[in-house]
C-alpha cells in the first residue's frame, strides 16, 4: 500500500480549513478533514488514513477513531464506487421508500448493506435526510435524487454505471433522470 | 397566500445571488444595525418582536440573547444550527438553497448584536451541496464588504465559516452541536453551564436555528413592534412549515401563525388536501418528536375550537389531546397508513440516533424498536402494548438531553390515540405481517373486526 498522504492541492485545502478556528483549536477541523480524506482515499477511512489526519491536526489517533465511528457518514470499511443511501424514515416510507429499496435489491442482485461483485454499487438504508417533501429519495455522494420511481431508479443505475465516477460527498456527479 | 416575510422573493430569478438579493432589499438590516443602532438596541428589537426559536423548542430568541455573558473577557460566538435532521423537517434546507444570503445577512446582523467576531454555520454533512451554496454566498459577501474587516467602513469586523457535520441527528441539540464543532463525538453536555456562559471553546455562545436567524433581518428592518403585530398572541410572525406525507402538494410553505390547520391541509394554496381522494387519518404536526394526533383532534381541540397553526393552539390540551408546533415538520397520513409501522420507523430512527450516553435512552429506544418490530411483523405478545408505555415512561425525563423525550412522546401518543390498532396487530398477526408498507387494506378498527369473527 502506498503511503497515505494528501496531494499538494488537498493539503493546501486542509490548511485553509484549519485556519477557520482559533489557535490551539485545530481539532475543530476534524469533521471537515475526515470528509476531505474520505473523498481523497477511495470513499472510506482506513486506520492509516485516520492516523494521517491525526498527524495533520496534532491529536492522538484515538481522538480520530472515536469521532469517525460516531458519525454515520464516515465509512470504516471499503464501499462500492457508488454508495446508494436510500432514506427509510417515516415520511419517505409513507411515500413508498420500501418499493425503492426492494427495486434496488432486485436490480443489483444484492441486499441492503452489500456491494455488487463488480464493486460498482453499495446499497444502504439511512435515516431522514431532510427531503421529506420530495420523498421517496436517495443520496449518492453529494447528490440528492428525489421523487423517485422504479423507472428513475433504472435510469440512475444505468447512468451511474456509464459515468463510472466514484461518488463522494465532496463533489457532485449529478445524473439527469 | 398570507403574509410572506422570508419567502417574499423566492420566485425572483437569481435571488440566490448577491446582486439580485441586494436589489430586493437584501442586507438592509446590516446597514441599519451597524450604522444606526447599538448592539443592545438590536437585541431589544428582537425581544420586542416576540420571535420564538424556530428549531423546535420555541424559546424566545431575544431572551436567549439576553442570557449571553457580556461581562466575560472571552470572545463570544454565534453558531447557527443548520443541522436540520428532525424527520419531516426540510424548511431550512429550502431556505438556504433558494435564498442563502438571507441567512448570511441574519448572521451578520445577529453577530453584531451579540458582539461576536467569529461565527459558524453548522450544517448537517448530508447537505453538502447546500454547504457549497453557502460558501459561495459568503465569498460574495466578503467581496462586497459585508464580511471581513471593518464592515461597511464601521469598526465592526466579522469572519463567518461553514462547518459540515458528519451525520448525526443528536448534533441538532445545541450542546452536542458545540461538541461536534470542537471536533468531538456529538454527546450533549450536562447543563448548567448553559452555552450562553460556557459554549463553544468554553466561551459565551448563542446557538440559533437557521429560520430564527434569517427572521432577524425582517425584525431589524420593520422594528420589533411591527413584527409582533403579525401572527396571533404569543405566536408572533410567520413560520416555515415543511409539509410531507399523503398530501397533494408536499413542500415548504410560509404561513402566518394562527392559520387554521384545516385551511392549511385542505386549501389549494397549501397542502391541497389528501392524495388519491382518500381521507386523512392522522397528523404529526411538528416533526417526528411531537405527539401524533388523529384527524378529529388535529382539526379541532378537545373543547371543539378550530385548531390553529400556533404554538399555543397546537399544544392546547397538553399531551392528552394536543401536540406541539415543534420544528413545523407537518407529516400527514391517510386512512391506509399503518400507525404501528410508521411508529416503528420513528423508533428505529431514535434508536439509531441515540448518542448512547444515558442508559434509559440508549437501551430504551432499542427495546421500543424491537417490540414495535415484532408487533409489525406479526409476532406481538399480549402485554407488548403496556410494555411500550412502560418503557416510554421510563425514558421520559431521565436523560441529559431531550432526545429521550423525543423518542418517548411519539410512542406514548400513538398508543393513546390508536391503541386499538396496536391491539389489532397482536390479535391478527396474519393480517399485519405483510412486510409491504403503506398499501395495506384500509385499517379495520379492532372492535369492528372482532365483531365479524
Amino acid at each position: 500500500m502506498s503511503k497515505v498522504e494528501f496531494s499538494p492541492d488537498t493539503l493546501a485545502l486542509a490548511q485553509r480549513i484549519i485556519k477557520r478556528y482559533p489557535e490551539g483549536r485545530q481539532k475543530s477541523a476534524l469533521l471537515p478533514l475526515l470528509h476531505v480524506a474520505q473523498a481523497e482515499f477511495d470513499g472510506w477511512l482506513s486506520p492509516e488514513t485516520m492516523d494521517y489526519v491525526a498527524s495533520l491536526l496534532n491529536i492522538k489517533p484515538i481522538e480520530v477513531y472515536e469521532v469517525a465511528s460516531f458519525y454515520t457518514m464516515y465509512n470504516l470499511k471499503p464501499v462500492g464506487k457508488c454508495l446508494i443511501e436510500v432514506c427509510q424514515t417515516g415520511p419517505c416510507w409513507l411515500r413508498g421508500a420500501d418499493d425503492i429499496v426492494e427495486h434496488f435489491e432486485k436490480k443489483l442482485g444484492i441486499k441492503v448493506g452489500e456491494t455488487t461483485a463488480d464493486g460498482m454499487f453499495t446499497l444502504k438504508t439511512v435515516e431522514c435526510l431532510g427531503s421529506c417533501g420530495t420523498a421517496p429519495m436517495l443520496q449518492c455522494g453529494a447528490d440528492y435524487y428525489e421523487n423517485l420511481t422504479t423507472e428513475k431508479v433504472d435510469t440512475l443505475i444505468e447512468k451511474l454505471r456509464a459515468s463510472d465516477n466514484r461518488s463522494t460527498y465532496m463533489k457532485s456527479n449529478m445524473q439527469e433522470l | 397566500m398570507g403574509r410572506q416575510i422570508l419567502l417574499e422573493h423566492i420566485n425572483v430569478p437569481g435571488i440566490n445571488t448577491f446582486d439580485v438579493y441586494r436589489k430586493h432589499g437584501g442586507y438592509a438590516s446590516v446597514e441599519k444595525a451597524l450604522k444606526t443602532m447599538t448592539p443592545d438596541e438590536v437585541t431589544e428589537e428582537v425581544k420586542k418582536s416576540g420571535l420564538r426559536g424556530r428549531g423546535g423548542a420555541g424559546f424566545p430568541a431575544g431572551m436567549k440573547w439576553s442570557f449571553l455573558d457580556r461581562k466575560s473577557e472571552k470572545p463570544r460566538y454565534l453558531v447557527c444550527n443548520a443541522d436540520e435532521s428532525e424527520p419531516g423537517t426540510f424548511k431550512d434546507r429550502y431556505l438556504m438553497e433558494k435564498i442563502p444570503h438571507v441567512l448570511i445577512e441574519g448572521m451578520i446582523t445577529s453577530s453584531y448584536a451579540l458582539g461576536a467576531k467569529t461565527s459558524y454555520i453548522y450544517v448537517r454533512g448530508e447537505y453538502m451541496y447546500i454547504i457549497r451554496i453557502l460558501e459561495q454566498a459568503i465569498e460574495e459577501a466578503y467581496a462586497k464588504g459585508f464580511l471581513g474587516k471593518n464592515i461597511l467602513g464601521t469598526d465592526y469586523s466579522l469572519d463567518l465559516y461553514v462547518q459540515p457535520g458528519g451525520g448525526a441527528y443528536i448534533c441538532g441539540e445545541e450542546t452536542a452541536l458545540l461538541e461536534s464543532l470542537e471536533g468531538k463525538r456529538g454527546n450533549p453536555r450536562l447543563k448548567p453551564p448553559f452555552p450562553a456562559v460556557a459554549g463553544l471553546y468554553a466561551s459565551p455562545t448563542v446557538v440559533n436555528n437557521v429560520e430564527t436567524i434569517a427572521t432577524v433581518c425582517a425584525i431589524v428592518n420593520m422594528g420589533g413592534d411591527e413584527y409582533a403585530k403579525i401572527g396571533i398572541g404569543k405566536s408572533t410572525g410567520t413560520k416555515l412549515i415543511s409539509a410531507s406525507g399523503h398530501i397533494n402538494k408536499p413542500g415548504v410553505y410560509e404561513i402566518e401563525l394562527g392559520l387554521p390547520v384545516e385551511e392549511f391541509i385542505y386549501s389549494d394554496q397549501y397542502c391541497g388536501g389528501i392524495w388519491k381522494g382518500r381521507k386523512m387519518k392522522a397528523v404529526v404536526a411538528g416533526g417526528s418528536s411531537v405527539p401524533i394526533l388523529p384527524t378529529e383532534l388535529i382539526l379541532k381541540t378537545a373543547k371543539g375550537e378550530p385548531r390553529l397553526m400556533s404554538y399555543e393552539s397546537l399544544s392546547d390540551g397538553g399531551f392528552v389531546s394536543g401536540t406541539m408546533l415543534g420544528s413545523g415538520g407537518f407529516i400527514v397520513m391517510d386512512e391506509t397508513a399503518c400507525i404501528v409501522r410508521n411508529l416503528w420507523t420513528f423508533t428505529r430512527f431514535y434508536h439509531h440516533e441515540s448518542c448512547g450516553q444515558c442508559s434509559p435512552c440508549r437501551e430504551g429506544t432499542g427495546w421500543m424498536e424491537k417490540v414495535l418490530h415484532r408487533l409489525e411483523h406479526g409476532h406481538g405478545h399480549e402485554g407488548d402494548i403496556d410494555l411500550l408505555v412502560d418503557v416510554a415512561k421510563k425514558i421520559e425525563g431521565n436523560t441529559i438531553c431531550p432526545l429521550g423525550d423525543a423518542a418517548a412522546w411519539p410512542v406514548a401518543s400513538a398508543i393513546r390515540h390508536f391503541r386499538e390498532e396496536f391491539e389489532y396487530h397482536v390479535r391478527y398477526p396474519e393480517k399485519v405481517k405483510n412486510p409491504k408498507h403503506f398499501e395495506l387494506e384500509p385499517f379495520v378498527p379492532a372492535a369492528a373486526a372482532m365483531a365479524t369473527v
